[in-house]
């Protein structure tokens, strides 16, 4: 069966979109199924617990914690104020008292009599969630948040940091094989979502900081730049709360690597539209991609997405070699045989036959080729 | 145990790895069960298809094409479990640690007493510890409690105390557990499961802490008295609680919960639970000490994790560990292990140049796309350096926390007194080992046995006599789970087509200083009656041929400081056996370990041993002189 399934990056030009926009907690969801939202619009609200401050009042009184509920000033559940008394020793004839005050604002929430120690909560934190993208809600997620499905162009990146953002979106290079240089880079780029070509080093990106962009989009970047910008080695692949100033995604990989002609042809079809970005990755538990999401409106999302089998790869399936020897080069599916075969490595494993977009042919492990999904 | 009506003859196994999903297909062809065809397809928790049935459906698919038969239902969205014998099977199993495993904090008052045992139990259940809380662990309360929050574990063993001691430690840190209140990381309508396993007469005061919102559930204490831990109960609850509250929330599990199983007497349908990789690998190996009466180690070096198991004896019983180093594993963990080993511990074992940026670069396009494999030589021998780097380190965590317990007061005669040695030392005595066991990818699919071998060999520095063996391509999470069901068909299986004997090496160890002339004199009787004697030189490797099955008798008489296993100085007799490497004598030393500093030498020595190994193809002999 000439078939297989391989993973692969989302790269769509018209495409439905829900996204889950759910809190930590549960809360109160904000807005009504139907609804029309933008993307800064509240959807669901609530408060997270506040942190917690245990405090020994036993040990600070100096007596066994039997003896501490007749000396405690306040009850379980009390709002309390910071420097507030909140037990007192009875002392020797009225004098020496042992006095125990709260280090916090926040409630008295309890007392254990077994171990003498007291939990106090500094006052709820509260958060809201946005509608992330221009959109309708679709899905009422009670009391923890909504969906919100929109139509436009979805392109997903391969790794990305810092979290959700949106901006005019603007491609600032010509060819996708140019770099993104700090030269490219102006005031009038403030608070925009800018694309560049194959690469960017850690002193644009920083100029990119320093001028307000909000993200940028290129296809590669280096590893030691990454750990330098982020002032610590990233260890395992789970990003998107870092809190550099800016949202990066890469949509090829590490190293110097031209951006997909159709991915950049896409970011060209959108200037100027207004684009959301997340950088968030996770490559275990719960995978999560970067991505750029456009909606339109209007015709063209009257018109819709058409229809769509994802993960199959079948003869004449574009695809990107995505490791070496020939990675990041693109090309059609010309075979897809069955027996296993060996590689210069001596491993044996199913390959398939690729056509080059510059004709060159090659044989490729399946596992080392991504589907360029449209 | 529970046992089918009808006789299973045929079964298929998966095991849904954080990379890729591997079945099996076992048949019982006359009177024995062997392994008849395996497929793999990566592991789905990724869009577009983010449930993991579709990895199973695919890789299943797989044997389905190479087999000629159908093995999925007629609506291919489910295996096919029937009693028809022209298509489908009767047994299908699986295994899981797709989805990042299973994520457990554990407590305990004392951090290297009860949290150690806390630590055990949950590892050796199959569980990832994402933190140990303990009284005693230099963290205030209010960070313990953000510290909880942050790791949002699955799931939460809280132990403390012995039966009868004082209570009020282990209620202080339920107290904990309830201000931090967190919130699992699958669904957001269920409340967390906590497993309490601690001083039995604090269980009330702690369930009038945790019984409201969270799922409590309370076992034996897992130290009873300070001279004895008792794992078991706590394992068996949170196999339970992983498949009721954690699996059943991870994407397309339940549905793959509903396909596991056979049916019993009387067309009753019986369910197998999934069991989680770790416990079905560890429960295999436990399984091969117990039945061979032998002290055993096996590794399963993974995508995202790296699992050290080991029986070793302790006193007179043998006591099984269980490791897992949660951020060394050869795909999405890839780069931690550069960040941990460092790049020159990584480029040692590497017989040519690379510039870090470009080595980072490649790590982590790894990283970002797990299920690549190397397709050329270079790429190959790069991530089996880093390979090499990551068993070493997870050798060394495994060393750390298995221990004899830990505050146990010994008896001590006069004599002792002079010679304190602490109580809880570690149990990993590398001389003793009989049989080193390596599973997972990169050393279950390398191109060359004698690639596992040096992998093996140059991690876990053997010392002595110890044979060395591979899965031969990677089952044993899937016979481990088996052997719950069908112990015959698993041990059957695993001894004829799993384990695959490398062959026995040899390596004296001891001081090399003052060494002149050999390391140690070996005579060994071959098969064929001949007579062989070689002068293991120091930082040698030599390879004598002996087939799987054979064994030749050896006498081996090291140099002055030396031990081969019998020790400093004696000479050591018996049978060693061989392997499809053949037998490996090892003559780099051991305590210390001889690797050259300098650049050009090292390269020499790396492809001398290549060479007496026949490891890597010819080109790599030329790698490094241009």
């Amino acid at each position: 069966m000439a078939f297989a399934y391989t993973p692969g990056l989302r790269v769509a030009e018209l495409t439905e979109i829900t996204k889950q926009r759910r809190l930590p907690l549960k809360g109160e969801v904000t807005v009504e199924k139907g609804a029309s939202v933008d993307a800064d619009t509240v959807v669901a609200k609530t408060d997270l617990p506040g942190n917690v401050r245990m405090l020994n009042i036993a040990k600070i009184i100096g007596l066994p914690p039997g003896d501490i509920p007749e000396l405690m000033l306040v009850d379980e559940g009390d709002a309390i104020e910071e420097k507030q008394t909140l037990a007192q020793s009875k002392g020797l004839f009225g004098l020496f008292k042992n006095t125990v005050r709260s280090p916090i604002e926040g409630i008295f929430e309890s007392f254990n009599e077994v171990t003498g120690q007291a939990v106090l909560r500094e006052p709820p934190i509260p958060v809201e969630v946005d509608g992330y993208v221009a959109g309708r809600v679709t899905g009422i997620l009670a009391d923890e948040g909504v969906e919100v499905t929109t139509t436009g162009t979805f392109i997903q990146g391969i790794f990305g940091i810092g979290g959700e953002t949106r901006g005019e979106l603007e491609v600032v290079v010509d060819d996708p094989a140019r770099e993104l240089t700090a030269d490219l880079l102006d005031e009038s780029h403030r608070g925009k979502v800018l694309v560049g070509g194959s690469y960017v080093t850690r002193q644009s990106l920083e100029r990119a900081v320093e001028l307000g962009i909000n993200a940028i989009v290129v296809g590669g970047f280096d590893d030691k730049d990454l750990k330098e910008f982020l002032g610590f080695d990233l260890g395992v692949a789970i990003t998107g709360h870092e809190d550099k100033g800016i949202t990066l995604v890469l949509t090829e990989g590490f190293g110097r690597m031209e951006m997909a002609h159709a991915t950049f042809e896409l970011f060209g079809k959108r200037q100027g539209m207004l684009a959301s970005v997340n950088g968030a990755t996770q490559i275990r538990a719960g995978v999560m991609r970067p991505e750029v999401v456009i909606p339109v409106s209007g015709a063209e999302e009257k018109k819709g997405p058409g229809d769509h089998e994802a993960g199959a790869m079948d003869i004449g399936s574009e695809i990107r070699v995505i490791r070496a020897p020939f990675f990041g080069r693109l090309g059609k599916v010309t075979e897809l045989p069955p027996e296993l075969q060996e590689l210069d490595s001596e491993a044996k494993v199913r390959v398939l036959g690729v056509k080059f977009d510059d004709g060159e042919e090659a044989t490729v492990p399946r596992a080392n080729v991504e589907l360029i999904e449209k | 145990m529970a046992v089918a009506s009808k006789e299973i003859t045929r079964i298929l196994a998966t095991d849904c790895g954080s990379t890729t999903t591997k079945a099996i297909l076992i048949e019982k062809k006359g009177d024995e069960y062997r392994l008849i065809r395996r497929g793999e397809a990566p592991t789905t928790v990724e869009a577009p298809a983010e449930d993991v049935t579709k990895g199973v459906l695919n890789a299943v698919g797989e044997i389905e094409d190479l087999e000629g038969r159908q093995f999925l239902n007629d609506q291919r969205d489910g295996v096919l479990v029937t009693e028809d014998t022209s298509k489908g099977v009767d047994l299908y199993v699986s295994t899981s640690s797709a989805g990042g495993g299973l994520q457990m904090t554990v407590a305990g008052v004392v951090k290297s007493m009860t949290g150690e045992s806390a630590q055990r139990a949950a590892l050796g259940a199959g569980a990832i510890v994402m933190d140990v809380v303990a009284t005693n662990d230099g963290r205030l309360p209010h960070e313990q409690v953000a510290d909880i929050r942050r790791f949002r574990p699955d799931m939460i063993l809280l132990s403390g105390g012995i039966d009868g001691g004082t209570t009020e430690h282990v209620v202080q840190l339920a107290e904990i557990i309830r201000a931090a209140d967190p919130k699992p990381r699958f669904g957001v309508g269920y409340k967390l499961p906590v497993i309490y396993a601690g001083n039995k007469d604090a269980r009330e005061l702690v369930a009038d802490e945790l019984a409201e919102n969270m799922e409590l559930k309370i076992v034996e204490n897992i130290r009873p008295v300070l001279e004895h831990e008792n794992l078991g109960p706590a394992r068996d609850t949170i196999h339970e609680l992983f498949m009721e509250h954690v699996m059943a929330q991870a994407p397309g599990y339940p549905r793959l919960m509903s396909w596991t199983g056979y049916f019993a007497e009387g067309q009753e349908w019986k369910q197998v639970p999934i069991m989680p990789t770790p416990g079905a690998v560890g429960k295999l190996i436990e399984t091969v000490a117990h039945n061979e009466g032998i002290e055993v180690m096996g590794v399963d070096i993974g995508g995202a994790t790296t699992d050290v198991f080991s029986v070793f004896e302790a006193g007179e019983e043998k006591v099984f560990n269980r490791t897992v180093s949660a951020n060394l594993g050869m795909s999405y963990s890839v780069s931690n292990v550069l960040a941990s080993a460092g790049m020159d511990n990584v480029m040692r074992w590497v017989p040519f140049d690379m510039e870090e940026a470009d080595l980072r670069n490649r790590i982590r396009n790894k990283m970002i796309r797990p299920t690549t494999i190397p397709q050329a030589l270079e790429e190959l021998i790069i991530e089996q350096a880093i390979a090499r780097e990551a068993l070493r380190l997870a050798l060394v965590q495994h060393k750390d926390l298995a221990r004899g317990l830990k505050g146990v007061a010994q008896e001590r005669t006069i004599g002792d007194a002079f010679e304190q040695t602490q109580t809880g030392g570690t149990l990993v005595d590398m001389m003793g080992l009989d049989l080193l066991i390596g599973s997972g990818g990169v050393l279950s699919h390398a191109p060359r046995r004698a690639q596992a071998a040096q992998m093996l060999i140059d991690a876990f520095l053997p010392e002595g006599v110890t044979m060395l063996a591979v899965d031969s391509i990677f089952m044993m999470p899937q016979l481990g789970v088996l052997s719950e069901v069908k112990q015959d068909a698993a041990t059957e299986v695993f001894d004829k087509d799993c384990l695959i004997r490398l062959g026995t090496c040899v390596a004296p160890s001891g001081p090399q200083r003052k060494l002149k002339g050999a390391l140690a004199e070996i005579e060994l009787e071959m098969p064929d009656g001949q007579t062989q004697k070689i002068d293991l030189q120091p930082g040698e490797i030599r390879v004598i041929p002996l087939a799987v099955g054979e064994k030749a008798g050896a006498r081996i008489e090291p140099a002055k400081n030396i031990d081969v296993g019998a020790g400093q100085g004696d000479a050591w007799e018996g049978d060693l056996e061989g392997g499809v490497v053949g037998l490996i004598l090892d003559g780099r030393g051991r305590q210390p370990f001889n690797l050259p500093e300098d650049h050009s030498e090292r390269v020499q020595k790396l492809q001398e041993w290549a060479k007496a190994l026949e490891s890597y193809p010819e080109r790599y002999l030329h790698m490094g002189e241009e």
